[in-house]
């Protein structure tokens, strides 16, 4: 069972073809590395997978069975989680009310619905337990590490059971030693079974942990190749354009 | 054993939750409210040691009733200001409201029709101001400049600029309701108490009061997990307006008269109180009982100057002082925090 797949997909800005003919697959627990030159066509392609953006032709299928995404809280619906590169945290909630932020649980109190802190605490905790992460649920986000504000932003995709989460930049902007826990978060998720998208600037991050690594230039995929496959210097190569194709 | 590794385990959930960086003690002296708190607290006790004449049950039930008008005012700028925007409205708002009840009553029809007609006009108004911020995205500081100029002008169409002081059947009621007391409390007090508890509950166990908060805090946050940002942006303004509505009942009650530069540049001192208690004016942040206190800080000091015979044109000064100080401190806390 294949957890996504992408065939034939453009899109086009009037006259400006963002991605022209993508094709690309991904396996459940595996780990795409999306890698790509600034205006190369990654985040249109993100914006796509997550509901954002409808294909001007293509197709999506999802578990084998197609899809057309209604914005993106219907791809949510269908599975698919996003990491936004700021995160998208509330710096004054606390980590649990962060990762259910917008579904937030409730109880009943006689004719009012209030908010059960304790039954989001306790998820929170087992989904941070789950990461193998220090994050404490009821610590604000201000006061976090970057390692630990991505782990709240990943447990948040957790909440859903979402089969594919994209992640986008996660290891820009943060420390060395934070790079490594977010990295071992990712494969955690892959343990999980959960297919990532990993769309990175950063080359040793890609290496680290992605199965698979696509290229995309001037909105055509010019490369798909198992990490194990290629090296830094040839996927550098192909991101300038000095390897034309592989 | 599964048994035991499973009790582990939850044991060591139970920890990660009860763990938090900071200790009660520690928040609770990081929070700009119980300073203000404390401030008022020295101030009240200095004036009851410095004269005879503050600590006596009239002054004091003078004070608490002085303040509860812009307290009551504040508990919706308090809201309005942790989602991140601005009413400057309040002060008009407050004034159309007494004149539409103050119409209505002379009008000859009972006060809950003319209440209830007041905090309809009131709540209209907000959903005006919240439509075109949240909609239009209009900066909420022109939108609700704007509506200061237009409720205020509203209200002068209205009355024809008189001052109106009969209030048909139920003046009584409504002298009352304002300027009576119930349990030797006066009446705007009890209302304050019961309206600050009532929105103190629903910021803190609601989920509408949990997204005001994400929104002040980061609205594009709050769009991307599918907050109906849109929606609790109206209600914010929705909120406020009714709060400067209530105010404006009780005013005319207390007053026994109504006029039309009632409330007039109320909003500074409601945004003084609301900033003073620890409230934010970049969102995010701001409690209900750092605006209370907030509020109850201004009229104790105005008070204190009558007191101690200093001239109340200082009053300004001090609060002016206090604004200043209590945004410095903010500063600095934040400063310290972003240093580690």
């Amino acid at each position: 069972m294949t957890a996504l797949r992408l065939e034939g997909i453009s899109k086009h800005f009037g006259a400006i073809h963002a991605l022209n003919d993508v094709s690309l697959s991904l396996q459940p627990g595996e780990i795409l590395g999306l890698m790509g030159d600034n205006g190369a066509g990654k985040s249109t392609l993100v914006k796509i997978i997550a509901g954002n953006f409808r294909p001007t032709h293509g197709r999506i299928t999802i578990k084998d069975r197609p899809i057309v995404f209604d914005g993106p809280l219907d791809a949510r619906q269908h599975g698919i989680e996003i990491v936004y590169q700021d995160l998208a945290l509330c710096d004054n909630l606390t980590a649990a009310v962060n990762v259910f932020l917008g579904r937030e649980l409730t109880r009943s109190v006689g004719p009012f619905r209030i908010l059960d802190y304790g039954a989001m605490n306790r998820r929170a905790a087992e989904l941070f337990k789950e990461l193998k992460s220090e994050t404490r649920p009821r610590d604000t986000v201000k006061s976090m590490s970057g390692g630990q504000r991505q782990a709240v932003a990943i447990a948040r995709t957790r909440l859903s059971d979402a089969d594919i989460v994209l992640m986008d930049e996660p290891t820009a902007a943060i420390s060395v030693r934070q790079v490594a826990e977010v990295l071992n978060l990712i494969r955690e998720l892959k343990r999980q079974g959960i297919a990532v998208v990993l769309i990175s600037h950063r080359m040793p991050d890609v290496f680290a942990v992605a199965d698979r690594i696509v290229v995309m230039r001037r909105g055509t995929k010019v490369a798909d190749k198992p990490t194990a496959a290629t090296s830094p210097e040839e996927i550098t190569g192909l991101i300038t354009g000095a390897i034309e194709h592989a | 054993m599964p048994e035991t590794t499973d009790m582990t385990a939850a044991a060591s959930i139970d920890g990660a939750i009860a763990r938090e960086t900071h200790s009660r003690l520690g928040r609770l002296l990081s929070q700009q409210a119980f300073w203000v708190f404390l401030a008022a607290v020295v101030a009240c006790v200095s004036l009851a040691l410095a004269t005879d004449t503050f600590a006596t049950s009239q002054n004091l039930f003078n004070v608490t009733r002085n303040f509860a008008f812009v307290a009551i005012v504040a508990l919706g700028m308090t809201v309005v200001i942790i989602s991140g925007g601005i009413d400057l409205s309040v002060g008009s708002v407050l004034c159309l409201s007494a004149m539409v009840l103050a119409i209505t009553m002379n009008a000859g029809y009972p006060l809950a029709v003319g209440a209830a007609l007041a905090l309809a006009v009131s709540l209209l108004v907000g959903f005006v101001n919240g439509v075109l911020i949240a909609t239009l995205r209009i900066p909420p500081f022109v939108v609700t400049l704007g509506m200061l100029s237009i409720a205020r002008s509203a209200a002068m169409v209205l009355s024809n600029n008189k001052m109106i002081f009969q209030f048909g059947p139920d003046e009584k009621l409504l002298f009352f309701l304002g300027g009576g007391a119930t349990f030797g409390i006066a009446n705007p007090v009890i209302a304050l108490f019961v309206l600050a508890v009532v929105t103190g509950l629903v910021l803190k166990w609601t989920r509408w009061g949990t997204h005001v908060f994400a929104i002040g805090a980061n609205e594009r946050a709050a769009v991307l997990t599918g907050i109906a940002v849109t929606r609790v942006k109206i209600s914010v303004y929705m909120f406020s307006a009714l709060m400067a509505g209530v105010a404006g009942v009780l005013e005319a009650g207390w007053l026994g008269g109504v006029t039309t530069n009632l409330g007039q540049s109320m909003e500074l001192s409601v945004i003084a109180a609301t900033v003073i208690g620890g409230a934010n004016l970049l969102g995010g942040a701001g409690t209900v009982f750092g605006s209370v206190v907030g509020a109850a800080l201004i009229e104790v000091i105005r008070n204190s100057l009558i007191l101690l015979g200093i001239s109340t044109f200082w009053q300004g000064a001090f609060v002016g002082s206090f604004i200043v100080l209590a945004v410095a401190f903010d500063r600095i806390r934040a400063y310290r925090e972003s240093d580690h």
